[in-house]
């Protein structure tokens, strides 16, 4: 019997949890200071186009989003199905994106506005005819740097 | 008195669950991606106080239409041959040895009915309206891709580093400045050699 109890002495300590929580919030703080909340929702489709030949976009705060593509299916009641430009949270002519990037512009730091990116996020169905008129209304109001965002992948994926 | 002895401990157990049920939050709420695409800048809407004289034969037309089919230099070309044939053109450098336009590092046909050096040449690309998006990418991501590729070639040749790894790190904001400098004149000394010029014409509907 002295075997067993002598065995039982010998055995290992539980581990101590005591720093779990530390390792958690650890782990928490990390997240929460990655986190980038979406500030608009999405009202359109918007499955974007491969290419490979890509820049990364750096700096968030220098860029300013367009979104084009058809409405998604709950707004197609009322808007139709034709490829629309979506600005912030609402969709919007052609003719408004002008304004919409003077206003943005006018948001921004002093020191930014020189070298804002305005980066056009259209699903690959969309027409050029919509994309020419934004690229139109872009150059009235000088915001000349554009990115065509895409997903890293073939191109000729886009073909099919 | 003994009621002074002090509140009783608040339990920290739970501390743990709380901290899990955050760290899960945002754990299903975080979007670390960045954006990538192609960068592009179009031309200023003030037309140029002088009319400038392009030659034809400097000029690498490239039309898409409606159904996705692409005229480049008036044949009908399929799109996965279309960097092969920018390549080409962008390359050629048909300057004779002597004139002020002679490209030295172009390994190119030398057709003289082709452009006359990387500097002159001009890719322009024009789409209909009824074109779609994805097709147009595809198309610059191949003229960009041409561009590249020759950007790429020289800067193995010069510095025995390709030209695209060598702008993502001057343009990486971790760089450190003093390699962003060295990487600067590099990066520009390529940019002159292959000097990106592709044109984007008003877009046409019939």
């Amino acid at each position: 019997m002295s075997k067993f109890s002598k065995k039982k002495s010998g055995e290992l300590p539980p581990v101590s949890t005591a720093s779990l929580p530390d390792i958690v919030f650890m782990l928490l703080f990390f997240f929460m200071t990655v986190t980038v909340m979406k500030d608009s929702s999405l009202k359109v489709e918007n499955v974007l186009p491969n290419a490979n030949e890509i820049k990364k976009l750096e700096k968030k705060d220098r860029v300013i989003y367009i979104y084009v593509g058809k409405p998604t299916q709950e707004f197609q009641k009322v808007f139709g199905s034709e490829p629309k430009i979506q600005l912030n949270d609402k969709f919007a002519n052609p003719s408004a994106v002008g304004d919409y990037i003077l206003a943005e512009r006018a948001k921004k730091s002093e020191d930014l506005q020189n070298v804002l990116t305005t980066s056009l996020k259209v699903d690959k169905n969309a027409n050029m005819g919509l994309i020419s008129d934004i690229k139109q209304e872009l150059r009235k109001v000088n915001a000349l740097k554009v990115n065509y965002t895409t997903y890293d992948g073939d191109a000729f994926r886009n073909l099919q | 008195m003994a009621r002074r002895a002090g509140a009783p401990e608040v339990s920290a157990g739970s501390m743990a669950d709380i901290a899990f049920l955050l760290l899960i939050f945002f754990l299903v709420t975080t979007t670390i991606e960045t954006d990538a695409g192609l960068d592009r800048m179009l031309p200023p809407i003030e037309p140029p106080d002088t009319d400038v004289i392009i030659k034809q034969k400097n000029i690498f037309q490239v039309m898409i239409n409606m159904n996705g089919q692409l005229l480049a230099d008036d044949e009908l070309v399929d799109i996965k041959d279309l960097r092969a044939k920018a390549m080409a053109f962008l390359d050629n450098g048909g300057a004779a040895s002597g004139s002020p336009d002679y490209c030295s590092y172009c390994k190119g046909k030398r057709d003289l009915s082709s452009s006359d050096s990387p500097a002159k040449a001009i890719i322009s690309l024009k789409n209909d309206r009824e074109t779609k998006y994805g097709t147009y990418i595809t198309v610059q991501n191949e003229l960009v891709g041409a561009y590249n590729d020759l950007r790429n070639r020289e800067s193995q040749r010069l510095f025995g580093r390709k030209f695209t790894d060598m702008e993502a790190e001057y343009l990486n904001p971790e760089t450190a400045q003093s390699i962003k400098d060295e990487l600067k004149e590099k990066v520009k000394e390529i940019q002159d050699l292959f000097p990106q010029k592709l044109s984007e014409a008003e877009t046409t509907s019939n």
